[in-house]
């Protein structure tokens, strides 16, 4: 993970093994030990300290499986601002218009799917047309294009609370993604010597896995494509971008469309395995500004480092110190900010 | 004509205070008399509050217009004050309330709003710009979060209630006529402070660092000590609107603090206008007004609905606020008075 920030070099060898060496060592290391928490019986001290292996597992599982949909909500939000310098605070909202959407068509057509791909695709509408109406008028003035986000939040969750009032929903999954698995991971060792295994829902991982594929996506497309070329070249340096023959504004409007409909995509996708309802759009705004924040602004691995930080830090906070879970997040936050303040991947300001 | 209108540079309190001295005292003046036609109503619940409200604003302004650190968190820095007030003096939740008296209460909690302030902009004004802006909403919105799960220290959702405003000089400072007075003079002294402070060396100083922070650092000012000691002096205005705040309402909890509120103090300075320190005032008078009286009009579910699209409508197409558009019908008005015709 860390291993980008290292010198490429690592010819320094002082004593045996090199910097590099040492730190894939490391690596090693710590894969092990986690591979042993995962798959060994514990013993009675380790549960003493952790709970229990079960409570432990659970957190970690759930953490990552969080921050896979932290990450899809954050890919969009740091390829915007990324690309753009544009703080989009109206995040969250798409977020929960994508969620509230996905109810809708769901429960209108029957087909979990549909709902997914029609978030996905009125989300990027709305993104374009966001960009075209609304930034593209306030070019170059990055305040007043946050401002008018807060504004549009404050619009948006009003209008919402208007349509869908105040009540909670919970978007149905269909059959073949419902339902619990078993792990191949023993929990604990009844006294007949019968092994319990962990058993942990199904659509979680799933999340996980469309995370996992999303971002994968994103990096080819960002560093394997045309398009990708180019906003690549945008990020760096914009009147370049624009000065060699490209329409700028048709390659904001594709960021946006991509960063909006990702945001409705994630709506849809979080509204299945956790609820819907007024005031998520600022957790999910506030997860997103965090994870940006320790991540590095406008980088894509970046935002799967810094999901993976704040998923696990509140769910494992959630566990082991349950009125103090928001300052482990906090911590993170002050400490990456202290040491890098761009952040763990950014680039220099 | 004022130079309000012209380049920011110029915009400092020089000219304007010297042309307006006037209007000043003409405020004041009008301030100080609207008790004897205000009723109670109107003299705490619009009155009161839009100074609060102002004053709050006024701390935001100040970091905004002359350091170029637009902060969401000034909310965050008054509830540090408001709990503060709540956890050393007295409350009926039955939790913490120290009980110190008044006079020791509220410098205390002011100088820990000023030093929550101070760690907040030294975290901030590690980066840039844009960055503050994001960088206070999440501070505000885990400090939200925090509040409502931490019941040891923060009692939790219900927060703390029965926080009295004191009894000293022979008044009760609970009665709406001297709760007025009260936070009229609050707002008054913090409005001079910063019209001073702006002309001070250090004021000048925090300009220059807004409008051009690399050549400060080749002349050798420490930049980022400067923006840090800016927010401490924002910190003592916010901490002061916080404890008024927390009399005003006799109750805090998360809710006072919230992301809704937090955007609230912006708005206010939005609409009012950054530029000079009276933006905030008129500002918060609008909004507490419309907050009041809107809700007759279009409901009070769809109130929010109404301020996003002045808040839109200011930032689109003036983005000095009540300020700007002043700035722009000033000159019409004076070249009609100068026409024969009238």
């Amino acid at each position: 993970m860390s291993l980008a920030e290292q010198p490429k070099t690592g010819i320094d060898s002082a004593g045996g093994i090199s910097r590099r060496q040492g730190w894939g060592l490391f690596w090693l290391l710590v894969a092990a030990l986690l591979a042993w928490l995962v798959f060994a019986t514990w013993p009675a001290w380790l549960n003493d300290i952790l709970i229990s292996k079960k409570a432990f597992i659970s957190a970690i599982l759930n953490g990552i499986t969080l921050a896979g949909l932290y990450f899809l909500v954050a890919s969009g939000f740091t390829l915007v601002f990324g690309l753009m310098r544009n703080v989009n605070l109206a995040h969250g909202s798409l977020f929960l218009l994508g969620a509230y959407l996905g109810y809708a068509v769901t429960q209108w057509t029957g087909n979990w799917l549909v709902g997914v791909v029609a978030s996905f695709l009125i989300l990027a509408v709305i993104g374009v047309l966001m960009q075209m109406i609304v930034f593209r008028r306030l070019e170059g003035d990055d305040l007043r294009q946050t401002l008018v986000t807060i504004g549009i939040s404050i619009l948006a969750a009003d209008l919402m609370l208007a349509v869908w009032g105040g009540q909670t929903y919970q978007l149905e999954t269909p059959d073949w993604l419902s339902g619990a698995i078993t792990l191949p991971v023993i929990t604990a060792v009844r006294s007949n010597g019968a092994s319990v295994f962990l058993t942990y829902p199904f659509y979680r991982l799933v999340v996980l896995a469309a995370a996992i594929v999303v971002g994968v996506g994103l990096w080819l497309m960002l560093n394997r494509t045309r398009v990708g070329m180019m906003i690549r070249a945008g990020v760096d340096d914009r009147a370049m971008l624009s000065a060699s023959g490209v329409n700028v504004h048709l390659v904001f409007a594709a960021v946006f469309a991509i960063g909006a409909g990702l945001a409705g995509f994630a709506g849809v996708v979080g509204g299945s395995a956790l609820s819907i309802a007024p005031g998520e759009d600022i957790r999910y705004l506030l997860a997103s500004l965090v994870v940006v924040i320790v991540g590095g602004m406008g980088s894509i691995p970046g935002a799967a480092i810094g999901a993976l930080l704040i998923g696990l830090a509140e769910q494992i906070g959630l566990v082991y110190f349950p009125t103090y879970g928001v300052v482990l997040t906090f911590v993170i936050m002050v400490v990456t900010l202290a040491i890098r303040p761009q952040g763990i991947m950014g680039k220099s300001l | 004509m004022t130079s309000l209108a012209h380049s920011e540079q110029e915009a400092t309190a020089t000219s304007w205070f010297e042309r307006v001295g006037a209007g000043n005292w003409l405020i004041a003046a009008a301030l100080i008399l609207y008790p004897a036609v205000a009723s109670d109503f109107f003299l705490t619940q619009i009155g009161g509050y839009s100074l609060i409200f102002g004053t709050l604003a006024l701390s935001l302004m100040m970091l905004a217009g002359y350091g170029g650190m637009v902060s969401l968190a000034q909310i965050t820095v008054a509830g540090v004050a408001g709990y503060a007030v709540a956890i050393f003096g007295e409350n009926s939740s039955n939790v913490l309330g120290f009980g110190w008296p008044w006079w020791l209460v509220v410098p205390w909690a002011v100088l820990l709003a000023a030093v929550a302030s101070a760690l907040i902009g030294w975290i901030s004004v590690r980066t840039e710009g844009i960055y503050t802006i994001m960088i206070t909403l999440a501070i505000a919105t885990a400090s939200f979060y925090f509040a409502q799960q931490n019941y040891s220290i923060f009692n939790g959702f219900s927060g703390f209630a029965g926080i009295r405003a004191p009894q000293f000089l022979g008044v009760n400072w609970r009665d709406p006529l001297p709760f007025y007075y009260l936070c009229l003079g609050v707002a008054v002294v913090a409005y001079a402070a910063v019209l001073y402070g702006a002309r001070s060396t250090f004021g000048l100083t925090l300009q220059a660092t807004r409008d051009n922070p690399r050549r400060m650092r080749a002349i050798g000012y420490n930049v980022t000590a400067h923006k840090v000691f800016a927010w401490f002096l924002a910190g003592i205005v916010a901490g002061f609107a916080g404890v008024l705040l927390v009399w005003f309402n006799g109750r805090i909890s998360p809710g006072t603090i919230g992301v809704g509120p937090a955007i609230n103090v912006l708005i206010i300075a939005v609409i009012g206008g950054m530029r000079h320190p009276i933006g905030p005032y008129l500002g918060a008078v609008v909004v507490v007004l419309m907050q009041t009286f809107a809700i007759d009009i279009v409901g009070a579910e769809r109130f929010n609905t109404l301020i996003g699209l002045v808040f839109l409508a200011i930032v689109f197409f003036s983005p000095d606020g009540i300020l700007g558009i002043w700035a722009k019908i000033k000159p019409h008005l004076a070249q009609k008075a100068m026409r024969p015709d009238g």
